[in-house]
């Protein structure tokens, strides 16, 4: 079955390759469909996450709808394709999703062989480990010989192998292909520890029958930049992805909320008013509509506010801002400035 | 119509165009041929778009580095192989999955499928219960069941379950200990060679014996006596040229020992389980096929119970089971690609799982795939098409 579904996916990739030429126009592609079709995970919390009701929250989703605001005003014009690691990039390739927000590491590679580009950083991070409280265990060195859960066909598996290589310690792979399968294979006992990016360590120790049972190692052991991807060869949607990610970032430097931003479109401040499309280019280099930016603050809120509800401190995973602060904070989250 | 008398008459050959046998193989020709082209335009066409998207293309990819561990690999594996070397890891993880799983559910289907045409009411329905709980329950599903019980049942590392210091079982695998063989081991080979041999010349001469005299021959003693007894011979003599290397506990796990993943395990048991039920149902069919006439001609013959089914109804029955246990068989192995849900290192899980997603070439890798498959599923069926031919009935 897992066989069928991924030569459907790559049946499509070798067709559309085939049929068409370049993968361009995705804009006017969404536009005319009425919604933007997003990869996200198939279940992470503070990222990705479905309710029983099936509404998608997280900073990745929030990216989408960020996206969707931009376009048509509107933050819920989201579809939303739950995919696997694995999966991931053949959906996007094969056009199956118009962009992927899926905790995805920007890697050389991945930038410059499979035909996709990313657009920003939405989230920084770096990988971590996670063992059983029971064994003792304080560092990552002392992890020779263990046996470890990590998810097939992600950056995590590549990182792991190399920190083991390089300190000299043997390690026995258990390699599943959804994150939910890893953390049963985890409190099964099968492995010794679970290592992912970070962040995400800590959405899944939360989603653990027994959160107390599993303590997270303080080393990180790679960068992990996690961004929204496009295809490669459209500028105009890669643009207008990139630029509402900004519009996030430009909107906390600014002070501009959900909460005030209707106030501050009454704002004299030429910077403000470039923000809400009332002087400057507004939004006809991105052919989008003038209050494009308006809109993304307007639905979806500012960057802090969407890091703070999904993984930050008025979230479940109270994750610090760390490297995720905006710059003028010390952080290295940095926008170029919207004029 | 004199004309065409006429001609039919006259055994003048007709024009090639006219010729029947000449024109099919034109049409061939042609049908080929335009095949061939649309499928080199359709690869050419698709290369050319792949790399206008910046797509990679081609299989140098095969020769770097791989940097990733699997868990299980029947030949030298590490972080520094290549990706074309995870190619064979998880081929060979697939071979080993599916040939235990075909050698199980043959040996239980078989069991199962006379037991439900057992005269004992109870045998029979338990046979009949077994068939309809594991025929009806998605694959997929048992899988999972036998993984996550199993692995639930069992104790963690430190608390393994023990045998004699030597046999170990925990949620980490079974770890038994593993043969090491020194120098002198060989001559131990060369005599079950030779044994082998012996036994199958001695299966000749009693076949023909009997049926040259009617006298009969019991092999099977005989052929388990040179089968174990001379190899055991063989090594007495030599000086027992083996020892046992033991797992022990290192840190986190066992070490050393032979183990058996608990990933293996899960695939195995569901993978037999699941396909023993639909082979019982065709080795019932099988044998219910052979007419009641057959086993009444030799009953009035003088044949008892035993002989009846060795020589009657099996040979009859297998010529009827053979066909569809064959789809069966081959159901199997493409359904072994169901292991990378719970993670066991099958070709699916490593070549077209990891290492596309690594790679980012998605079609020569599922190109690659797909041709294993098909080879795979090809060979099985001649295999069984030869020895469908060879259990034929040969009519006088
Ligand atoms: N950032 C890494 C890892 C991303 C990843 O897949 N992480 C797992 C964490 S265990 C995940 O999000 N799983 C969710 C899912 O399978 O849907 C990458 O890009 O390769």
């Amino acid at each position: 079955m897992k066989l069928l579904k991924s030569l459907t996916a790559i049946t499509g990739l070798a067709l559309l390759a085939a049929a068409s030429n370049v993968a361009a126009g995705t804009l006017d592609d969404v536009k005319k469909k009425g919604f933007v079709q997003c990869g996200v995970t198939t279940g992470l919390a503070g990222f990705s996450f479905p309710d029983e009701k099936g509404n998608w929250t997280g900073i990745d989703v929030d990216t989408c709808r960020a996206v969707a605001a931009a376009i048509f005003g509107d933050a819920k014009k989201v579809k939303f394709s739950p995919l696997t690691a694995k999966e991931r990039f053949t959906a996007l390739q094969s056009g199956e999703i118009d962009m992927l927000s899926r905790n995805t590491t920007w890697t050389l590679t991945r930038d410059t062989s499979l035909g996709l580009n990313f657009a920003g950083v939405n989230y920084y991070d770096g990988q971590g480990f996670m063992v059983k409280k029971e064994l003792g265990v304080k560092s990552a060195k002392e992890l020779d010989g263990a046996t470890v859960c990590i998810q097939a066909g992600t950056t995590t598996e590549l990182n792991l192998a190399d920190y083991f290589r390089s300190n000299k310690m043997k390690y026995t792979p258990i390699t599943f292909d959804k994150s939910d399968e890893t953390v049963k294979g985890f409190e099964a006992n099968r492995c010794d520890m679970l290592t992912s990016d970070q962040s995400q360590l800590y959405a899944l120790r939360i989603q653990l029958a027994d959160p107390g049972s599993a303590i997270v190692l303080p080393e990180v052991i790679s960068k992990e930049p996690l961004g929204p991807v496009v295809r490669q060869g459209d500028d105009e949607w890669f643009n207008v992805v990139r630029w509402a990610l900004y519009a996030m970032l430009n909107a906390e430097e600014m002070g501009i909320t959900s909460k005030n931003v209707d106030n501050m479109k009454k704002s004299e401040d030429p910077g403000i008013r470039r923000f809400m499309g009332l002087e400057g280019i507004k939004g006809s280099g991105l052919k989008l509509p003038d209050e494009w930016a308006y809109n993304i603050v307007k639905h979806v809120g500012n960057y802090g506010e969407v890091f703070d509800r999904n993984v930050g401190q008025g979230s479940p995973l109270k994750i610090g801002r760390g490297l995720n602060a905006l710059w003028s904070d010390g952080g290295i989250q940095y926008a170029p400035p919207i004029r | 119509m004199a004309v065409d008398e006429k001609e039919s008459l006259a055994p003048a050959k007709p024009s090639l165009w006219r010729d029947p046998n000449a024109r099919a193989i034109v049409f061939q020709v042609i049908v080929l041929a335009a095949v061939t082209l649309f499928i080199v335009f359709i690869i050419k066409n698709t290369l050319h778009n792949m790399e206008s998207r910046g797509i990679s293309t081609g299989f140098d990819f095969l020769g770097n580095e791989s940097g990733f561990g699997i868990l299980q690999s029947l030949i030298e594996y590490n972080e520094s192989s290549t990706y074309g070397r995870t190619f064979f890891v998880g081929l060979l993880n697939t071979l080993l999955v599916s040939a235990l799983g075909i050698f199980f559910a043959t040996i239980l289907g078989f069991a199962i499928g006379i037991a439900r045409l057992s005269r004992n009411w109870l045998v029979a329905k338990l046979a009949m219960v077994y068939i309809e709980i594991f025929r009806n329950i998605p694959l997929l599903l048992q899988i999972f069941f036998w993984y996550f019980a199993v692995l639930r049942a069992l104790p963690g590392p430190r608390q393994s379950l023990n045998v004699g210091d030597a046999v170990f079982l925990n949620n980490r695998g079974l770890y038994l200990p593993r043969p090491v063989f020194e120098d002198g081991f060989g001559l131990v080979l060369w005599v079950l060679g030779v044994a082998i041999i012996a036994t199958m010349v001695m299966t000749r001469w009693a076949k023909r014996r009997r049926e040259a005299s009617g006298k009969v021959f019991h092999t099977f003693y005989a052929s388990l006596a040179l089968l174990i007894g001379l190899p055991l011979l063989a090594f007495l003599i030599s000086g027992a040229p083996m020892s046992w290397d033991v797992a022990a506990l290192k840190g986190f796990n066992f070490r050393g020992g032979l183990g058996v993943i608990p990933e293996l395990a899960a695939l195995l048991f569901a993978l037999s389980i699941y396909t023993a039920a639909f082979i019982a149902e065709i080795v019932r069919a099988g044998i219910q096929g052979v007419t009641h006439g057959q086993t009444e001609a030799a009953r009035a013959l003088g044949l008892r119970p035993t002989p009846i089914l060795h020589l009657i109804i099996i040979p009859q029955a297998m010529r009827i089971i053979i066909p569809p246990l064959t789809s069966q068989y081959l159901n199997l192995i493409k359904n072994s690609s169901l292991a990378t849900a719970i993670g066991y290192p099958d070709l699916v899980a490593v070549f077209a799982g990891t290492t596309l997603n690594q790679t980012g070439q998605a079609v020569e890798v599922i190109a690659m795939t797909m041709a294993v498959y098909l080879s795979l599923s090809l060979l099985t069926s001649m295999f069984m098409n030869w020895f469908n031919a060879r259990m034929a009935l040969v009519e006088r």
